[in-house]
């Protein structure tokens, strides 16, 4: 009964489109009382919270659970935010919601989360746990700037982090694959050994002095015709080279994955294997390729880091951003766009806190916000807003028989 | 055909690998004590070659490294005795964490599960521990002591019994979740004590430091100098925790469940045993160990928690490598924190002369040997595939003098 109306209605109006509105107005609960609109009253946020929490509980009681529970979430989120900021000094909010630099912020922010949750994606699609992101990202910061320093290119010193990040990845696989060892214990091992041998390596070459400043840069990208747009212009018109290289490889990674045979064949030795292998699909192979481009990915998120963002190395640099990655990609569902759409948000908390962190009353407090993909992540494994289910095979080794 | 021991009566017909109980129980069987030691020696070896490719003799570095944790103590009559006790001291000061982050890990292993939330319930117990070892100024020594080390426990309970609780309500899966659980608490910690928060000490607004525990608190010190800080009784909280571990796995009905849970999930459910029930149990006692490792730390040694600890400790993550070289048994728990225990003391800046090796050299040194222990040990067909290639070189060889 209900889909048949549902079907004669415009597309626009089924429960997942309702309830993504909800979370928008949710959003906007929070939204009217910062900059520009900066509305004063309490009212605002209250009543487009409630509007906002109704929708959820429709699109809810319609069948579409997650969507549904995000709008209340995001209502709730949105009230309380809002409320908040109305409470607030006009001129605090000013300084911290120039919403322009904070979008950029947020982007690059995410540029090495969404680099190394897709690279974990390729690996747990194909059936291998990566919890060794981190290591593999902290291999592509360290060597993509001494690639950098010993070449004087910025272009070798990423080719050297792809490197690294794919050997130490390749590590991973011979023990996972080869030696069916315990993948999460594997994990852990990688990112023991690439904790030590960066910071051996960084020690041994660089000393206390640390790594030069001239280094080669990974270039920012002038969009000179957006300059005087409103908005866009300084949201997107200067960033990293690196940044619209995710999005490629975003994008790329989607058709591969969703698009193409070898992205089927990947992802059928993922959730069963036994079946690919009796079709005719290497199980082995795949997931040694698979293994090996997740850590050149995840290196890839080092090396901007290192090359293209902070200018330098320190030991554990990456500081838990793999993990933050392995994070995105479980509430992204293991898939491209969740994940990059989970980066973002990541992104986003992280890029608030720095910029909360800039007025003296908030600069404490700023720093929970760090906290907020972690919980997120917990919250969406609990399945409260709808389960986050991995590949079947996950973390199995497959003998062949 | 296949190279793997996979036993057939396994659902699937041998499809997947065993659960991490089962292969463990065949590890025992494959190796006996002989595989950690050689895994160690072969990490050290390798270890060993790093330090070649600085310039450096690693034989020397090594032997300079040993000399630093005071284990020469043990041999009566060489050197000098007070500073080899001095160093001794600092070595079984840093191997207590481990032994108890090391039993966290075990515990949950032996319940078929994996802890890498170590270090968030090590700092939610030591955090538990700062605060109310500042409070109750007046107490008793005993009871003030007593009352840190219950709430410790308790917290690192909690924390790790999230994780349990959603896993056995929900499936999530443990590993996910404690990842998630160290970080919120790396950043809970880091907001408490650092500028301007919350448990700040606030005699000292700019360092990100939490008061200091009041005297009554501290744990005594039974060798050594209170003041040249000695060791303290927390070590025997250690050793207890091994004996308790030991015995509530191997005689209580708890321990069997846990264990029958660890080995065949499905069995256990069977059998009539809760694996949920088990699940929740055995996270909440993991993380009891860590929490107790926590309060330890702050109450024996550090006497405060500051936000560079929070951020920089891996005991639980070393925990890890603890437990998997021990095989997560209570004996093999303690040599092998033992061993950490030295090396991370052996190559600090008080102990290693930075003529020799530069100690933040010999810092991430460790952390190489370390994540080789852990690779090598997991790679519990790492030995069986090197036997096979052995046998299959010999059957080539074999094949090629034969024609």
């Amino acid at each position: 009964m209900r889909a048949e109306r549902l079907n004669v209605r415009a597309a626009l109006l089924e429960p997942r489109q309702i309830g993504i509105a909800g979370i928008v107005v949710g959003v906007a609960a929070c939204w009217v009382a910062l900059p520009p609109v900066t509305a004063r009253s309490f009212v605002w946020p209250i009543v487009l919270g409630a509007l906002a929490a109704a929708v959820g509980a429709w699109t809810i009681r319609a069948g579409e659970r997650r969507v549904g529970w995000g709008a209340i979430a995001a209502a709730l989120i949105g009230v309380v935010g809002g409320i908040a900021s109305t409470h607030a000094a006009t001129g605090n909010l000013k300084t911290v919601f120039v919403w322009s630099a904070l979008f950029a912020a947020m982007l690059r922010w995410a540029t090495p989360l969404t680099f190394a949750s897709i690279g974990g994606m390729f690996s747990e699609r194909s059936g291998v746990v990566n919890i060794g992101l981190e290591g593999m990202m902290l291999m592509g910061a360290f060597f993509g700037i001494w690639g950098a320093d010993k070449t004087g290119s910025w272009v070798l010193g990423i080719v050297i982090a792809v490197l690294a990040g794919g050997a130490l990845a390749l590590v991973h696989a011979f023990f996972a694959i080869q030696l069916r060892a315990d993948q999460i214990v594997g994990g852990t091992a990688i990112n023991f050994l690439a904790l030590g041998i960066t910071g051996y390596l960084f020690i041994d070459i660089y000393g206390d002095a640390g790594t030069p400043s001239g280094v080669s840069q990974i270039p920012d990208i002038h969009l000179h015709f957006l300059d005087n747009v409103y908005f866009v212009g300084p949201a997107i018109g200067q960033l990293n080279l690196m940044i619209w290289l995710s999005i490629v490889v975003l994008v790329g990674s989607y058709v591969f994955m969703f698009r193409t045979p070898y992205g089927l064949r990947l992802r059928s030795v993922g959730e069963h294997p036994r079946a690919a292998d009796t079709v005719g699909i290497s199980v082995y192979r795949t997931r040694y390729a698979a293994v090996v481009t997740s850590g050149m990915l995840a290196a890839l998120g080092g090396a901007y880091l290192s090359v293209g963002f902070v200018h330098s190395f320190n030991q554990n640099m990456t500081a838990g951003r793999g993990f933050i990655a392995l994070a995105a990609l479980i509430f992204g569902k293991w898939r491209p766009f969740g994940a990059f759409g989970a980066a973002l948000l990541f992104g986003f908390s992280t890029a608030l806190a720095f910029q909360l962190a800039t007025v003296p009353a908030w600069s404490s407090s700023a720093i929970l916000f760090r906290a907020l993909p972690y919980v997120v992540t917990i919250v969406a494994v609990a399945g409260v807003i709808g389960r986050s289910i991995p590949p079947a095979a996950i973390g199995r080794p497959y003998t062949k028989q | 055909m296949s190279a793997t021991p996979d036993t057939p009566d396994q659902p699937g017909g041998g499809d997947y690998a065993p659960s991490p109980a089962a292969r463990l129980a065949l590890f025992q069987r494959a190796g006996g004590i002989v595989t950690p030691l050689l895994t160690t020696l072969v990490a050290f070896l390798m270890g060993g070659i790093a330090v070649l490719a600085t310039g450096k003799d690693p034989l020397n570095v090594y032997w300079e490294i040993f000399k630093g944790t005071g284990l020469e103590w043990l041999i009566p009559g060489v050197g000098n005795r007070a500073e080899q006790a001095l160093n001794l001291q600092q070595t079984l000061i840093l191997t207590t964490p481990l032994i108890l982050t090391g039993l966290a890990v075990a515990f949950a292993f032996r319940c078929g599960m994996f802890n890498i939330g170590g270090n968030g319930q090590y700092t939610v117990g030591a955090m538990g521990a700062a605060y109310l070892g500042n409070k109750f100024v007046g107490l008793s020594g005993v009871t003030h002591v007593l009352i840190c080390i219950v709430v410790a426990c308790l917290l690192g309970a909690l924390w790790a019994g999230i994780a349990g609780f959603l896993k056995a309500t929900v499936g999530a899966h443990e590993v996910i979740t404690t990842i998630m659980l160290n970080w919120i608490a790396y950043w809970i910690g880091s907001w408490a004590y650092g500028l301007g928060g919350r448990l700040q000490d606030p005699h000292q607004p700019s360092v990100p430091v939490s008061p200091d525990i009041a005297q009554s608190a501290h744990l005594k010190v039974f060798w050594g100098d209170p003041v040249l800080q000695g060791l303290h009784v927390g070590f025997f909280g250690a050793l207890g925790a091994l004996v308790v571990f030991y015995l509530v796995l191997n005689r209580t009905t708890l321990g069997y469940e846990v264990r029958a849970v660890g080995y065949n999930p499905e069995a256990a459910r069977y059998g009539g045993i809760s694996v949920a029930r088990n699940y929740f149990l055995a996270m909440a006692i993991s993380g009891m160990f860590a929490g107790l490792a926590g309060a330890i730390d702050v109450l024996g040694w550090e006497f405060r928690i500051n936000v560079n600890d929070i951020q920089a400790y891996n005991a639980g993550f070393i925990g890890i490598a603890v437990a998997l070289l021990g095989r997560n048994t209570a004996i093999g728990t303690f040599f092998s924190a033992l061993l950490f225990g030295a090396l991370v003391s052996g190559t600090s800046t008080r102990h290693l002369d930075p003529s020799v090796f530069r100690p933040d050299l010999a810092g991430n040194l460790t952390s190489i040997i370390q994540g080789l222990v852990v690779l090598f040990v997991g790679a519990d067909l790492l030995i069986i595939y090197l036997w096979q290639v052995r046998k299959k070189l010999r059957l080539i060889r074999a094949g090629t003098e034969e024609a």
